[in-house]
């Protein structure tokens, strides 16, 4: 009966998604190494904690924010009266690309993806009644991240938190956007400046926040492969390691606060191998290639995002089952934070109810499913040691390619990666359309009439916009501009100096209440403009 | 599918594929626009950040026979609306506008309402998407 089965099985039932091939059965004498180092040991396959979550649970983390900063702070007293236990700020296109609400190409988009922050004002109603010396805050913030970074602190000492205090995340990882989420803005040079600015101010200002967050989420809710998804970031990641050294700082200090993002797709033992290689691959480049001898500064430490382009508008109940199973790959994964998605995310602003239901889905992984109890469950299994090692293998066969192009910012500038990405994207959905792919609900078991066939419409306040505006022009009319002239001024100066941290003259400028479109146009006024190389 | 007008259906058409507004997410922009050349058609793809005049003017420079927008960040309405305005005062009445990206059922109708010929979400299959074209520009 089973010989029936084996033969019946086609050939993409013995591969990965990534194209790692599956044995029917995996055994002991396939492992290289079959006994390894304990979790918390480098290079830390098992984890970077040798208690894994005894010690304490990942951060629950759900990307929220829309139109505006009232409407926005009342979702997260929500979602914290809910038990999450920490924000993620979403942001809107203006805020992401640097436009004030007001410019034209602004307008459309005000408040449609996230909350729109303009300036100080903004953030001090987001936050209004929460404890920013008690929250840890994540913002999904590239291209002006720098501005968002000055404008949290800024926020912090209006209220008397120290900077000290405060824990969280900026995304701040521009080499990403031109890859693939396009929130670009300057050229790659002067970004690359700007995060080496953020990051060696963070080091001294906000020894608890991390000051960069190296995202493979996106390349891979784009198209890529999950082995790509880790070469692709691990290779940005020497690249900012690189900037960073470049500019005089201290691998053994700034490496402790990076920080890496990811997503979770469905095939669960993928997930859960790309994880546990990437820590050791990391590990592995800080101590040899860098010298690094501090544990702590060799540490991969991670988030996720459970969903993305894994969820369909078809059949939407189904991708509450599917970002339950990405939960559990990304715990046996040892993720730090995890960010799971509301099932209707595919096609809107997740509803109360929504998003309720994606924090329920990971608290009950957490205190129902037993998962968290030991660590690296999975370790030791022929089968996850056996795909550990390949997809190591594959990872750096990758990050090679990439090495002999040039390295990961030559590979963007000149469009190379995202060229890769498009074609690779184009082979998924291919697959996806051939039905090699399964999709339940969307290419195979579809009922048409159950696309999007949701009870709860969100609804975004078509005044929303309005508002932002009324309160840009308010707080333009109210502040002192001779302050805010100066600050913006001695910004364009420092921007012209390379080895001046700009970070002072941010943070000067928030506390002013400039905009962040002001700060960015005299930053682009000194770098120029991204010139966005097209390659298909 | 042996048949090469079939595999090609779109061979000698024009076509303009275009990111309008601050929307940084192009991958679905370039695989259709990698599907369309795949069909035969030469695509002219702009990169991202095209404000609708740009995008209006470039159509009537590189004189396309038809023009996608791609939006996924929720501001199709707006953007497909001055898209048609634009095309409208650069006298391209006549040039055939799809709109793909997060585009909810009832906005939908509304773009088709408007004279948007085809509106095509991200579980579509490609050969959907070709062939809607191909009818219309036949």
């Amino acid at each position: 009966m089973s010989t029936i089965g084996a033969k019946g099985a086609s050939e993409e039932a013995a591969r990965t998604p990534a194209g790692i091939e599956v044995p029917v059965v995996a055994t002991r004498d396939m492992l290289r190494q079959p006994d390894m180092e304990a979790p918390g040991e480098y290079p830390f396959t098992r984890g970077i904690f040798p208690d894994g979550y005894r010690g304490r649970l990942w951060t629950m983390r759900q990307y929220s924010g829309f139109g505006t900063a009232e409407e926005s702070n009342e979702r997260y007293r929500f979602l914290l009266e809910q038990g999450q236990t920490g924000l993620s700020v979403a942001l809107d296109l203006p805020t992401q690309c640097g436009f004030d609400p007001v410019d034209p190409i602004a307008r459309p988009e005000i408040g449609k993806v996230g909350v729109s922050l303009s300036s100080l004002a903004d953030m001090e109603v987001l936050f209004d009644g929460i404890d920013l010396g008690a929250i840890s805050t994540s913002f999904t913030i590239n291209g002006t991240a720098a501005i968002i970074y000055a404008m949290y602190l800024a926020c912090a000492d209006r209220r008397g938190v120290p900077r000290a205090k405060l824990t969280g995340t900026i995304q701040n990882d521009i080499l990403k956007e031109y890859v693939a989420r396009g929130t670009w803005i300057f050229p790659v040079r002067p970004s690359m400046r700007l995060i080496a600015d953020t990051v060696l101010f963070a080091q001294d200002a906000t020894p608890r926040f991390n000051a960069i967050s190296i995202a493979g989420a996106h390349v891979r809710d784009a198209g890529s492969t999950a082995v790509e998804e880790m070469a692709y970031t691990l290779a940005n990641g020497i690249a900012y390691v690189d900037e960073l050294i470049r500019r005089g700082g201290d691998v053994e200090r700034f490496a402790q606060r990076l920080s890496f993002f990811f997503y979770v797709h469905m095939d669960f033992f993928e997930e859960v191998a790309k994880f546990r290689a990437a820590r050791r691959i990391w590990a592995r480049l800080m101590h040899e290639r860098y010298g690094v001898t501090d544990p702590r500064a060799q540490l991969f430490r991670f988030g996720v995002v459970c969903g993305g382009s894994s969820l369909t508008a078809a059949q939407p109940y189904n991708n509450v089952v599917r970002v339950a199973i990405e939960t559990m790959a990304a715990v046996a994964g040892g993720a730090q934070s995890i960010f799971t998605c509301a099932f209707d995310e595919a096609f809107q602003i997740p509803t109360e109810v929504s998003a309720e239901l994606a924090l329920r889905t990971q608290q009950i992984v957490a205190y129902e499913s037993g998962i968290a109890r030991t660590v690296d469950p999975l370790g030791g299994s022929y089968w996850v040691e056996h795909l550990t090692e390949r997809t190591e293998e594959e990872i750096l066969a990758v990050m090679a390619e990439i090495e002999r192009y040039g390295g990961a910012v030559r590979a963007i500038e000149d469009g190379w990666l995202q060229m890769r990405l498009a074609h690779r994207a184009l082979e998924r959905k291919r697959k996806i359309d051939a039905g090699e792919t399964v999709v339940v609900g969307q290419n195979r078991f579809r009922r048409p009439d159950q696309d999007e066939g949701v009870r709860e419409v969100f609804r975004l306040d078509p005044d929303a916009s309005r508002r932002v505006i009324e309160k840009y022009e308010a707080v333009r009319a109210r502040r002192d501009a001779g302050a805010v002239a100066r600050a913006l001024d001695r910004l364009a100066a420092g921007a012209a100096r390379d080895e001046e941290n700009l970070l002072p003259h941010l943070i000067d400028g928030c506390h002013a209440y400039a905009t962040v479109g002001e700060m960015v146009d005299r930053l682009r006024g000194q770098w120029g403009d991204f010139q966005e190389p097209i390659r298909l | 599918m042996s048949d090469v007008s079939t595999a090609r259906p779109l061979a000698g058409k024009r076509i303009l594929v275009a990111k309008p507004g601050l929307d940084g997410h192009d991958i679905g922009a370039k695989v259709v626009a990698l599907a369309l050349r795949d069909a035969g058609a030469e695509v002219v793809y702009t990169g991202l950040r095209r404000s609708p005049e740009a995008i209006a003017r470039a159509a009537v420079d590189e004189d396309v026979d038809a023009v996608g927008l791609s939006v996924l960040s929720g501001s199709h309405k707006e953007l497909v609306a001055e898209t048609l305005q634009c095309l409208r005062a650069h006298g391209a009445t006549d040039v055939p506008m799809f709109v793909g990206g997060t585009i909810p059922a009832e906005d939908q109708a509304a773009l088709l309402g408007w004279g948007v010929k085809g509106v095509f979400t991200s579980g579509m299959p490609l050969e959907d998407i070709i062939a809607a074209v191909a009818r219309v520009l036949r």
